[in-house]
């Protein structure tokens, strides 16, 4: 196991030097200059050389390249072309929106998808068991832009008693105003990922509950309970960690949507902004840190996988021998 | 398998690299209220002479900042810093005495060195200003003493004064501005939360009448829907420019006011005045003919907006109504392109910016030029590749753009700017325009200027975009101007 992690960390941390190798590449290919963010029309040559100057786009790509690497190990990944500000700082600051978004509208995902999939497997036969398959496929239908415009219309609009976006300006200090300011866009993302988590789990159960060992189990005398919670449930749940370190990471990435719909000031409209302004800086640091994110929920799956699937370790030996 | 998962993660990871592709007179208004402005205009930075955009404007200028002027959301030129001035016999030298007892928020007292600091960062070779090329007449700037500045010019200028109002009186002490301030205006800087709010405090020191409310708190959308909504839920009480025509509707209550104010944004079909087949007068003529512009208006903004037949706002002294000059009607259009060699017509690429208004507009476009033979090729581009390609490549036949300040007409007299329009007899109008003795001449010059300008359809002034401000029916003394964008929150009262 230990020999696994450290190839799989050199693994992890060769695949983060690559994405910010790709990251400034792919970026200096797209056409454009971040220093027309700065200009008005009417800007004169003179101004636009200045801008350039001030922005650093008239810099040898080399040498830019150099400035990205050594901020990036210094973890401060610049300051905006456009606003000045340090970049590292802002980021943590739209963190702070999006990271508490994505994991607890993920959590109760989880919460709702679980028993949910679990008694839509079950009872697949059933009315319920089929209603619930039916509302799950509808809930992957229905765009999580809509969901949100939804609750806005019904909560705030209607009955007034949530914000239909924004966040306080005094931001987490606002404990209330902050959490009330969340709670839509957490039940937005909740809805529809709950509606994906439960077709998963009903698929990974319904595999289980077929399998021979399963029959066997149940020819030893247990019940479908007693044989679930033994032999099943560590089965069903080695693809489902699978799919929930995806659906996370894709979340994370994904909250620019809902940030829009309910103008929070989260990491996903800090990168739209960005691309369309060219700022280079911000645009490597945000991308930098939600490709790092991504990253290190793949490595974690591994590690709970490998642990609550011994076979999987089996495996490796077996090929190498 | 290890592998197989590590991929789809990778596969995860690389979406994630590919994302980068003035009413007053209110009732017991309470003096203490805090005024929520909604925009989706927020500062790049807080510096109008390093690129702040419009934002920085509408957020700062007159509230925080303040000139020796002042344009008032009615247009007229105001004294602010300054409290008189003389102007020498030759109309080269200009002698301002400044007002006394005014404090930076710094605390510092207001004096001619700062001015002279001020006007040389609009100057500046790093200068982003907009209204840099408007200063380039000034050839010195002296301060004989605290509460003077002689400015010297090197040519007459008449739209002098009025220039001066768009510059911000800084601290020199003040070396970084971009997210600080330190200016003269009402409010101080309170807290700017990027992408979020900025919030203004009222200033305690300030030299003039103190501020109607106690805070203004701008809050930034991206999304006009999440704007209306903000409304609609109180989070803010009034929207500065409303760009949702069919929003409105929802707004036509007691409980809101709509005011259709004045506005200086005009959305123009630029044609390259130097490439065939636009260089040819009567080309231009027949598009612009061509064109439905009221359908186009009506489509896009209802019962809002005004057609002005030419660069020139109605706010502008020099405006006329030359929408006759080219009217809509496509049989004229037929015949002019026959006359100018293109009886079959032509193909041309129209170079479109992706937000709104310009796809539906060019679509629009597009209809009606097949009428007449033409041939249009939509080409959706960003708003930086319109910056590269169009403005500094000049690569382009013809583009939609919006100009957003007032009196600008004066660039057709720059045969070098973007569009290339050269015609001497502008040019020589529009300098003497400028070198005027008096207001008046100006007046009758530029009007003459903009005839010609329309005669020879140097581009197609579609229309002129509406400002309308919605707010709270309960707030007053919000400006319903949209001139250059400002918006002064100090008169601003609720209840």
């Amino acid at each position: 196991m230990l020999k696994y992690l450290i190839r799989r960390l050199t693994f992890l941390f060769f695949s983060i030097f690559l994405a910010s190798v790709s990251l400034f590449v792919l970026l200096r290919l797209l056409p454009g200059d971040p220093a027309n963010a700065l200009l008005s029309v009417g800007a004169t040559p003179e101004q636009i050389a200045a801008a350039q100057h001030k922005v650093g786009s008239d810099l040898p790509l080399l040498q830019q390249f150099l400035k990205w690497i050594v901020q990036l190990f210094s973890l401060r990944f610049g300051n905006s072309l456009i606003s000045g500000v340090a970049v590292a700082p802002e980021i943590a600051s739209r963190m702070s929106i999006t990271v508490p978004l994505t994991m607890t509208a993920f959590l109760l995902a989880l919460i709702v998808a679980v028993p949910l999939g679990f008694v839509a497997a079950y009872r697949a036969r059933t009315w319920y068991g089929s209603a619930l398959n039916a509302i799950s496929q509808l809930g992957i239908a229905i765009p999580v832009f809509w969901v949100g415009v939804l609750l806005i219309l019904t909560f705030s609009l209607r009955l007034m008693v949530l914000p239909a976006g924004g966040f306080p300006s005094d931001g987490w200090a606002d404990t209330a105003g902050a959490l009330k300011s969340l709670l839509l866009p957490v039940l937005t993302i909740a809805i529809v990922m709950s509606a994906s988590l439960t077709r998963y789990i009903r698929s990974a159960t319904l595999d289980v509950l077929g399998s021979d060992y399963i029959r066997t189990s149940r020819a030893l005398g247990s019940s479908y309970v007693e044989a679930m919670w033994r032999h099943g449930v560590r089965n069903a749940a080695v693809p489902v960690v699978s799919i929930l370190g995806i659906e996370l990471a894709t979340t994370f990435i994904g909250a620019v949507v809902v940030e829009s719909v309910f103008a929070l000031p989260g990491l996903g409209s800090l990168l739209v902004r960005a691309i369309s302004q060219r700022d280079y800086p911000v645009i490597q640091g945000v991308l930098f840190v939600s490709t790092m994110a991504v990253l290190i929920i793949g490595f974690c799956v591994d590690l709970i996988q490998r642990w609550m699937d011994p076979r999987l370790n089996k495996s490796l030996t077996a090929t190498r021998g | 398998m290890n592998t197989k998962k590590f991929g789809k993660f990778a596969m995860v990871g690389v979406l994630a690299l590919s994302l980068v592709t003035t009413t007053t007179n209110a009732i017991a208004a309470d003096s203490n209220a805090t005024i929520n402005i909604g925009s989706l205009y927020e500062p790049q930075n807080l510096d109008n002479t390093g690129g702040g955009g419009q934002g920085v404007t509408e957020a700062l200028n007159g509230n925080v900042y303040e000139g020796l002027f002042k344009l008032t959301d009615s247009g007229k030129v105001e004294n602010l810093l300054a409290t008189a001035y003389k102007i020498s016999s030759d109309g080269l030298t200009y002698t301002f005495t400044l007002r006394s007892n005014v404090r930076f928020h710094s605390g510092k007292t207001l004096t001619s060195a700062d001015v002279k600091y001020s006007i040389g960062k609009v100057t500046a070779a790093n200068s982003q200003s907009a209204r840099k090329s408007s200063f380039k007449v000034v050839k010195s700037v002296a301060t004989p003493n605290d509460k003077s500045v002689v400015i010297t010019l090197s040519s007459r200028s008449i739209s002098f004064v009025y220039n001066l109002s768009y510059i911000w009186i800084v601290n020199e002490d003040a070396k970084d501005i971009s997210a600080s301030e330190d200016g003269t205006g009402p409010y101080t800087l309170g807290t700017w939360k990027r992408g979020s709010t900025l919030s203004l405090n009222r200033f305690d020191g300030y030299w003039g009448s103190a501020a109607k409310n106690k805070q203004v708190v701008f809050r930034y959308f991206t999304d006009a829907t999440a704007l209306n909504n903000a409304l609609l839920t109180r989070a803010v009480d009034v929207i500065t420019s409303e760009q949702s025509p069919d929003a409105l509707a929802q707004f036509k209550s007691s409980a809101f006011k709509i005011t259709n104010g004045a506005s200086t944004t005009k959305l123009l079909l630029v044609f390259n005045d130097r490439v065939a087949p636009f260089k040819k007068p009567l080309v231009r003529k027949a598009i612009t003919s061509a064109i439905d512009n009221k359908k186009l208006l009506q489509s896009i903004w209802g019962e809002y907006g005004t057609l002005t037949g030419s660069m020139v706002p109605p706010t502008d002294p020099w405006y006329e109504n030359l929408t006759k000059v080219n009217p809509y009607n496509p049989t004229l259009a037929k015949k002019q392109l026959a006359q100018a060699g293109y009886p079959k017509g032509f193909t041309f690429r129209l170079d479109t910016p992706n937000y709104d208004p310009h796809p539906a507009a060019a679509t629009f476009i597009k209809s009606e030029l097949a009428k007449v033979g033409i041939t249009v090729n939509i080409n959706i581009i960003t708003a930086d590749q319109w910056y590269n390609n169009v403005y500094k490549k000049l690569d382009y036949a013809a583009t939609l753009q919006e100009h957003v300040n007032d009196r600008d007409v004066v660039w057709y007299g720059n045969p070098n700017f973007y569009w290339g329009y050269n015609n001497p007899r502008v040019i020589s109008l529009i300098n003497a325009a400028e070198q005027a003795k008096s207001a008046t001449a100006q007046t009758q010059l530029l009007k003459r200027a903009n005839r010609i300008i329309v005669a020879d359809a140097a581009s197609d002034w579609i229309y002129l975009y509406p400002q309308i401000v919605v707010a709270s029916s309960t707030l007053s003394g919000y400006p319903i101007n949209g001139l250059n964008s400002q918006f002064f929150a100090y008169n601003i009262t609720k209840g």
